[in-house]
């Protein structure tokens, strides 16, 4: 990192030394500490070359950072989702485009189905499988998963590229160079993009950076082809993730922005009516996204903005033909006024006929960060939906987190097109990135830009203040031949004598900074992202222990159960369950519908002859469980339990929370302190309730008998830390048919009615 | 003639298939095993024993307690069918108990069960376990004072003559316990019901408190047909198979009419051809569906196809498959609930048949076949097939309503290429 900046901030030193000067003589430092005489390079040359090797080692080192996890574990998807894709790009190599496009899978969502190419963003399956197919012609024999495991370094190495250009653009090369370093490492970035992390948001990040480059380059050159080219970039953004909205949305408001502060310009116009014209139409032509984009009401912003530009554009014409400013005035409030009561007439119209969708439930929680909390409990369910802690900012971003004001205030003192938009673009992700934990890879790019510019910027100037100290006092020896502009600068130094040392001294804070961002960045990807969380470790008294109870589980469906089993397991699973163990789920993490996961959850939260109803119904075979209880794993079905309680009764008000809680506090244990002895009934009542229901007894089923921790009683449950209540649990409609070595997944057969009852 | 000939080839050069199509495979049972408390009830009631032997079947009579019995034989069942006789035993001989009769029947095995007055606790937890409970009072019979059998010597009317049947000429003589049908099954059906004046008491004490079943609660033989198909037959007497009630004369009380026999062979004999599956037997057998038009079997369905569904039904005559021939035969295509429901008609020949059009719904479905009628083994076939919706080449490719906008597309594309050139080159 820091060997890095040095030279860029040097060779761009060069450029400003010798446009300075006429002749282009070469620098002192660089002909004293690079003897590159015998190269005979000139000084541009030299520049790019170290440019390029810059770019190429970061462009190198944005891939082999991520591969933390292949070397530790093996090339692997990883998490829930990835599974998903995975299967998906498998099926797409296998049968082709077309059979893929027109998929449809019944072995999700069983009974419904689930239409695969009409709902899913395609972008990614067919980047692997075009990568794959590209790899197959040179005669390389890979297999189609080594691709998905490195689809998404691979495109991060991209994004360092595209970092640098955009960086360039909207403030210079050093600036994009720094700004590609940062961002190949940062952990915001990495946390979605290591190997084996085959999600949409891997190619996702590339695209949106590359669109809104595009874009900036677009307006800033007003060419039609970058603009022509920003199309493209949307439409590849639109087919890889449901995050395209961000764009659609925030280039208006950066539009908008433009027009109220009197930036419009020609550049403008060419750019945003291209872009948004063509990103339409052909955005339509992914299924999922289809008509939305024009009646959709996430999209009528980008909308509302092209007849703006239309009219803003009418009026500059009016303008031209008028030459009485009276008259434009006038002219301008009735067309003004006009085009807004036009515009909320048509959005008002639209709306209550239904024409215009109302924003989606997703969309609100997104803006007011407890509306999912209140409305929607599945969205809040999810971990990566929650509110950020600060701690994940400062997790995440690091030093960029005290770089990224500095780098607006830089922003903010050489305004220009290409600056509104990074800062436009840095202050709404970073809003966003507060709302959902996830969305910090949205604002990681910004953030990353930004304090590049800080960066860039800051080490520039204490460059320049050192060179020019060093430079009068060569001047001073050689009696020199620079004219007014160094004199008057070794004057300005001269006033300040401490002035070099301190530069000196702020340069090796900044590097010391910087290398701390880049060990910080090393540890959080090797400790914290590189986990492929289908395999648990843990450190034990012998080093690492390795917990492979899911696939074990998944393999054990695959092998062992009739290949038309269904399978009912809690949502989280259900991708992993299709995709590994190749069996029909009833649900999975495509939560589209609401009421079945309702029913699912409503399933797990009942009596067991209540759930024995609801599973016949659905003809379930097969009810899979994760239990931490033996290991200590804490995110099992039991501390999911409440949001099972929670998305089964907003549909089944049946299902009531308070009746799953002691004094409205969650516990497995025998319950009540010794204080409460008063209300010792109410605390049993609901214990036995609790005890009774349907998911606890499954997990705990036969846990009684073991113990898993030396001193401890029989039955103590490591995850929560309590000895459970209930030790000796019966099941009457289900049976054991399978648990993993380390008790984490447990499979129980739906024995089928009773034969003479 | 030699048309003829042909015929004859042809007939002979298929028999083997049919044959084959005709499964050979009977569903009436073979091997019997008849447990008894003495041997002496295999002459008392041989009329009956000899009922069985003469349709063909293999009775292996043991005394209840004979060490060496066993159902059972390195996992192999050795019986057909079980018949206890012996209602006083407490405890059977070699491997049998109540858990392995129970497994014997869910494994698709048929049972008779004749109780008596003193029945034993083993018999009563069998009966419970197929759901029927005999009067808890060891002593109790059913009285009727109404409806009991006139006859000489019997004073306490604890001979009944119920003809409370389906199809009855002479009344049936009963003289045993009598159970209650436990409500919460719904698989288990009264055959023979006591009259609404009959009650279950000790018949040698005095009353003293009210009878725990009366009137027509009191279930006399009752038959549980399994999930399974298993059939079991609970009678609360056993001498209702003897000889002698075979034979005797019967008169009922209150009825002018005597009849020279009782009605219990025709009754006992026609029961246990429906319990060992000589009746009322059913199996479908060549279950297809395709669309309209073709005749191979798709792995998928598209929404709104025409699907012809269809499946042969037969009927066990004993000897033979029959075709079944029933009107009420229908057909659901389910997902959750029924979208189609149809009525699925019949060549007379065993063949049902149906076209439907499948929903406008895509989705998981399932075939169905849910057949239970009375006295019939039950039929339940299930077929999974998934329902896709179109393709993105299978919609119309130009739309008539459609037509304005291509033809104002169109226009604007040339409206701009003549408007580029005069613009370009007016000057």
């Amino acid at each position: 990192m820091v060997g890095k900046t040095e030279p860029v901030n040097g060779s761009v030193k060069q450029a400003v030394m010798s446009s300075s000067s006429s002749n282009p003589s070469r620098s002192d430092l660089l002909t004293n500490t690079f003897s590159l005489k015998s190269l005979k390079l000139k000084t541009k040359q030299q520049e790019l070359l170290i440019r390029v090797s810059i770019l190429c080692l970061v462009y190198i080192l944005a891939f082999i950072t991520r591969l933390f996890s292949v070397l530790r574990y093996e090339s692997m998807i990883h998490e829930f989702d990835p599974y998903f894709n995975y299967r998906t790009t498998l099926f797409l190599t296998q049968k082709g485009f077309y059979e893929f496009w027109n998929w449809f899978d019944s072995e999700s969502w069983y009974p419904l189905g689930r239409i695969i190419g009409g709902t899913l963003y395609p972008g990614l399956m067919v980047t692997a499988a075009l990568i794959y197919w590209t790899l197959r012609l040179l005669r390389f024999a890979v297999h189609i998963r080594e691709v998905c495991v490195l689809t998404a370094p691979f495109f991060a190495s991209n994004t360092t590229l595209v970092a640098y250009f955009f960086g360039k653009e909207i403030w210079d090369s050093g600036a994009g160079l720094v700004a590609a370093a940062l961002i190949a490492i940062c952990p915001g970035y990495i946390s979605r993009s290591v190997a084996g992390s085959y999600d949409n948001e891997g190619v996702a990040i590339f695209a949106l950076l590359l669109t809104f480059y595009l874009f900036v380059k677009a307006v800033n050159t007003g060419s039609l082809a970058w603009a022509l080219a920003t199309a493209f970039g949307y439409f590849y953004m639109v087919s890889a993730w449901g995050g395209y909205v961000f764009i659609i949305n925030l280039i208006p408001l950066y539009v908008l922005v433009l027009l109220i502060t009197g930036r419009y310009s020609m550049r403008l116009y060419v750019a945003y009516n291209c872009m948004y014209v063509l990103g339409m139409l052909l955005a339509m032509q992914i299924r999922f996204v289809g008509f939305q984009h024009v009646q959709s009401g996430e999209h009528m912003a980008a909308m509302g903005v092209f007849f703006l530009m239309q009219v803003f554009y009418f009026l500059d014409w009016v303008k031209y033909m008028l030459s009485d400013t009276k008259m434009f005035q006038d002219f301008l409030r009735i067309t003004v006024t006009c085009a807004v009561v036009a515009g909320a007439i048509a959005l008002g119209v639209g709306t209550a006929s239904g024409y215009i969708s109302p924003w989606t439930g997703r969309f609100y929680s997104l803006l007011d960060p407890t509306y999912a909390k209140d409305h929607i409990p599945i969205i809040a369910s999810v971990s990566e939906h929650q509110p950020t802690a600060w701690s994940s900012f400062m997790f995440d971003f690091h030093i960029l987190l005290f770089l990224f004001p500095a780098g607006l205030y830089f922003c903010f003192k050489r305004l220009s097109d290409a600056t509104i938009f990074i800062v436009m673009y840095g202050l709404t992700s970073m809003y966003f990135a507060g709302v959902m934990v996830r969305l910090i890879l949205v604002a990681t790019p910004a953030v990353c830009l930004i304090s590049a510019i800080a960066v860039s910027a800051t080490i520039k100037n204490l460059t320049l203040l050192i060179r020019t100290k060093s430079k009068t006092a060569l001047t001073t020896s050689t009696k020199g031949s620079s004219g007014s502009k160094a004199s008057s600068k070794a004057s300005l130094d001269q006033s300040q004598p401490f002035q070099k040392n301190g530069a000196i001294a702020l340069l090796f804070g900044a590097f010391y900074l910087l290398s701390r961002y880049v060990s910080h960045c090393t540890w959080v990807t090797s400790e914290a992202y590189s986990s492929p969380s289908i395999v648990l470790a843990a450190r034990g008294a012998h080093g690492r222990v390795i917990f492979d109870d899911y696939r074990e589980a998944y393999f054990w469906l695959r092998q062992n159960t009739p290949p038309d089993a269904k399978v009912m397991s809690w949502w989280d699973y259900g991708y992993q369950i299709t995709a590994m163990g190749n069996r029909t789920v009833i649900v999975d993490n495509n939560t589209w519908n609401n009421t079945h996961i309702a029913t699912v959850g409503r399933a797990m939260s009942s009596y067991e002859d209540e759930a024995y109803e609801i599973m016949r119904s659905l003809d379930v075979d097969y009810v899979l469980v994760v239990f931490g209880g033996v290991t200590g794993y804490s995110s099992d079905d039991i501390n999911k339990f409440l949001w099972m309680v929670r998305i089964g009764g907003g549909v089944f008000p049946v299902i009531k929370e308070p009746d799953y809680l002691v004094n409205g506090e969650y516990r497995v244990d025998k319950g009540a302190a010794p204080k409460m002895l008063n209300c010792l009934i109410l605390v049993c009542l609901s214990c036995l309730f609790i005890y009774f229901c349907y998911r606890y007894k499954l997990s705990y089923y036969r846990f009684g008998e073991l113990v898993t921790e030396y001193g401890k009683p029989s039955g103590y449950d490591r995850a929560r830390g309590v000895e459970i209540g209930n030790k000796d649990i019966k099941l009457e409609y289900l049976e054991e048919a399978f648990t993993t070595s380390n008790w984490i997944v447990r499979i129980y057969k739906v024995k089928p009615p009773k034969n003479r009852w | 003639m030699a048309k003829f000939l042909l015929y004859i080839t042809l007939t002979i050069s298929l028999l083997p298939f049919l044959a084959v199509s005709f499964s050979p495979e009977s569903p009436t049972d073979r091997r019997v095993l008849v447990l008894l408390d003495d041997f002496a009830v295999k002459s008392s009631h041989s009329l009956f024993f000899d009922s069985l032997k003469s349709r063909g079947f293999e009775l292996e009579f043991k005394l209840a307690d004979d060490p060496n019995i066993g159902l059972q034989r390195y996992g192999q069942y050795l019986y057909d069918a079980l018949v206890l006789f012996c209602p006083s035993v407490e405890r059977f001989g070699g491997s049998i108990n109540v858990a392995s009769i129970a497994d014997f029947v869910d494994s698709g095995h048929d049972l008779i069960i004749a109780a008596d007055t003193n029945a034993s606790d083993l018999i009563r937890e069998i009966s419970t376990e197929t759901g029927v409970d005999f009067d808890e009072n060891a002593a109790a019979m059913v009285i009727d004072h109404t409806g009991y059998a006139v006859s000489n010597t019997d004073g306490d009317h604890t001979l009944i003559a119920s003809d409370d049947l389906i199809k009855s000429d002479a009344p049936v003589l009963f003289q045993g316990i009598g159970h209650s049908v436990n409500p919460a099954n719904s698989l288990v059906l009264q055959v023979l019901a006591a009259s609404p004046s009959a009650y279950s008491a000790n018949p040698q004490s005095k009353l003293s408190n009210p009878p725990s079943l009366t009137g027509s609660a009191i279930s006399l033989v009752s038959v549980i047909q399994a999930r399974n198909n298993a059939r079991i037959v609970v009678a609360g007497s056993l001498s209702m198979f003897s000889n002698r009630f075979f034979r005797s004369g019967v008169q009922k009380a209150g009825s002018s009419t005597k009849y020279q026999k009782s009605g219990n062979e025709e009754f006992l004999t026609e029961l246990s051809k429906w319990v060992f599956h000589e009746r009322g037997h059913l199996k479908a057998v060549n279950v297809r569906h395709h669309k309209v038009g073709e005749s191979d079997e798709p792995a998928m369905y598209r929404i709104n196809d025409d699907s012809d569904y269809s499946v042969e039904i037969y009927e066990w005559s004993g000897t033979s498959w029959e075709p079944y021939v029933a009107n009420d035969v229908q057909l659901q295509f389910y997902m959750m609930s029924p979208y189609v429901l149809k009525t699925l008609s019949t060549d007379k020949k065993g063949l049902y048949s149906t076209s439907f059009k499948v929903p406008d719904v895509y989705g998981v479905f399932q075939f169905k076949v849910e057949y239970q009628r009375l006295g019939y083994t039950s039929l339940s076939l299930s077929k999974q097939i998934p329902v896709r919706p179109f393709r993105h080449n299978e919609y119309e490719r130009f739309l008539p309503a459609a037509y304005p906008y291509y033809g104002a597309s169109f226009s604007m594309m040339a409206g701009f290429f003549i408007f580029t050139v005069v613009h370009l080159y007016s000057k």
